[in-house]
């Protein structure tokens, strides 16, 4: 039984009538099939309705949804010979952000991401993409293999933002994030990001610092989660629906203030009603991206990655 | 030289602050409780005299102590859009500006400043907390920016010195922009050659922290400054204990590595001056005395 979101609780009882219909359908009774095609579209006709005007707070939570695809579904569509690549070298691997080597549509990339977990057991093992300052430093030994190697970075960012721990504190999250950014801007290879889910702060930003940076049409980006934000300036997280509008975290929003360079269509109904075609979306996009950028030599796009992020802020909604 | 305004001698203007202040004034210490009268917390640099505890400074009287005779040359910022998502809470964000406009009587949460320390010629960025929190929006981004190219076209060593809660929500996605833009700026003084020393004062944490604060060639922290990534409210939160005695403190961040130093602040002025002759005059002349032509 797929997990539907509050405000599709209709979509949710039209759904649940269809399925009862098909059980009845073996009784050869042909007015169900119509019954069921009626009711099919109805409720395409409603999807597209509800989510032809998703509101901040509900693109949040289909950005949040458990069934979206994640990093490893990516991965398994997309690329090839895919090779993760484990550890910062100084303490632990962490399994909130993955990266690896791999082959994508023919030539040799570096991949890096969140991992969110699709399942409680996997959730709790990749800490559900909250990485540890092992996962920053990790990214950070990758960019620099791949910027040896002249293999362009795909990044892939879902997080609800790094985790807030004793244990990340000590060892450093705060630097390994600056540290993080800091190889996102030096390295003299293509890098493109793509926020596929919830870009939640730092830990998003730890990654995306690119030379383009891609948007799922339903995917969220901000400094804080909107219930963080409520809590913070309406003293109640009560408001994160005031705050996610505030908060002007949409790709639509994101792309008049010049933070993203493309936002990528999700099929009807959000990316976790449609995984294969969504990946198959942002594929074409990352393709896209990589045939503009492979024009430039390494320090034109260091050069243009780093004149790109100097001009945030000189853009805003009118 | 339009963009340099005149030098501020902040000891006049310390001279006139005071006569706004009563004579009687206590302040409590927020470290030990204890009742200080505040002639005698100014005359310890506002270090309390019962427990040691670090009360913040002003960017003023920050930068008066670490300056040559506490003078120095402020660059005029740049004004961008101040209000890029058009943002409101129960207030308006334009209003909140406004609002800490007036009561600072400055257009934002940084200063860049630029004057000498022991005859070298550097290049300060100072944060105002008092300027909603220090947070880290655009404007912040533009000193930042301001004062690594100042310290590029003076080859002087640049000090930033944050005093900030982390970015400034307000100004959303952009604030998160300002972490590589920071970066960026700091970058840029590095590959000039140039040292970039960081001051972590009370508080360093948040985006911030995770930026340009913690990429300094030398950190130098204040003994007693909150410096870390995420608030410990909301770690409290998330691993539901109490968190260890001294976490996110300067002493906690020296004991696992992650800065230089923790130096008093009586000692700070020397301890800075040492660490840029050590890095700017590499070799003495035969008299043991600097050569002449270092600054």
């Amino acid at each position: 039984m797929p997990t539907f979101l509050d405000f599709e609780k209709p979509l949710a009882e039209l759904e649940g009538k269809i399925e009862e219909l098909r059980h009845l359908e073996n009784s050869g009774d042909i007015n169900i099939a119509e019954e069921v095609a009626r009711l099919q579209a109805k409720v395409d006709k409603l999807l597209r309705q509800t989510y032809a005007k998703l509101s901040p707070w509900q693109k949040t939570l289909v950005a949040r949804h458990p069934e979206r695809p994640h990093f490893l579904d990516y991965t398994g569509r997309l690329i090839e010979d895919f090779t993760p690549l484990a550890g910062d070298r100084s303490f632990a691997d962490d399994h909130a952000i993955i990266g690896g080597l791999g082959r994508f549509r023919g030539r040799s990339v570096m991949v890096i991401g969140h991992e969110k977990g699709s399942d409680t057991a996997a959730r709790v093992q990749h800490n559900f993409g909250m990485a540890r300052p092992e996962g920053y430093r990790k990214a950070q030994r990758l960019m620099d293999m791949a910027d040896r190697f002249r293999l362009p970075v795909l990044a892939l960012v879902d997080t609800p933002g790094a985790y807030p721990g004793v244990d990340a504190e000590a060892r450093g999250q705060a630097e390994a994030i600056a540290r993080s950014i800091e190889t996102c801007l030096r390295i003299r290879v293509p890098l493109v990001a793509a926020i596929i889910g919830e870009g939640g702060s730092g830990g998003a930003i730890a990654l995306a610092a690119g030379n383009r940076v891609l948007m799922l049409e339903h995917a969220v980006y901000s400094v804080i989660s909107p219930e963080g934000c409520a809590s913070i300036l309406w003293r109640s997280a009560e408001q994160a629906k005031e705050a996610a509008e505030a908060l002007k975290l949409t790709a639509e929003d994101l792309l008049k203030l010049g933070v993203i360079d493309e936002i990528v269509p999700e099929p009807l109904g959000g990316a976790h009603r449609g995984a294969a075609e969504t990946i198959q979306a942002l594929g074409d996009a990352i393709e896209r991206s990589l045939g503009q950028l492979g024009q430039e030599n390494g320090d034109s796009l260091r050069r243009l990655r780093r004149e790109k992020f100097l001009e945030m802020g000189k853009r805003s909604l009118g | 030289m339009s963009w340099l305004t005149n030098f501020v001698r902040p000891k006049l203007q310390a001279l006139v602050r005071k006569n706004n202040v009563p004579d009687n004034l206590w302040e409590k210490c927020p470290g030990c409780g204890q009742m200080i009268f505040h002639r005698e917390l100014e005359a310890n640099l506002r270090v309390c005299t019962q427990c040691g505890h670090h009360l913040r400074l002003t960017w003023q009287k920050r930068l008066g102590l670490l300056f040559d005779d506490g003078a120095f040359g402020r660059i005029e910022l740049a004004r961008t859009d101040p209000d890029p998502l058009k943002f409101r809470d129960r207030k308006r964000y334009g209003e909140r500006l406004k609002e800490s406009q007036a009561k600072t009587g400055e257009q934002d949460a940084i200063v860049v400043a630029h004057g000498t320390m022991g005859g070298l010629k550097t290049v300060i960025a100072a944060f105002n907390f008092d300027f909603m929190g220090g947070s880290m929006g655009a404007a912040v981004g533009d000193g930042l920016i301001a004062a690594a190219r100042l310290a590029v076209a003076e080859k002087a060593p640049l000090i930033v010195i944050p005093a900030s809660g982390g970015a400034r929500m307000q100004e959303g996605i952009i604030s998160l922009m300002q972490m590589p833009r920071s970066i960026i700026a700091v970058d840029e003084v590095k590959e000039a050659g140039l040292p970039y020393i960081v001051l972590l004062s009370d508080p360093t944490t948040g985006g911030v922290s995770a930026s340009f604060a913690m990429l300094g060639d030398i950190a130098v922290a204040e003994p007693g400054a909150v410096i870390g990534f995420a608030g410990a409210r909301v770690i409290e939160e998330t691993i539901r204990e109490k968190l260890p005695e001294g976490f996110q403190r300067s002493e906690y961040l020296l004991e696992h590595g992650m800065v230089d130093l923790v130096v008093p602040r009586a000692e700070l002025r020397e301890t800075l001056i040492r660490i840029l002759r050590l890095l700017r005059q590499p070799r003495l002349d035969a008299t043991g005395l600097v050569p002449y032509q270092a600054v």
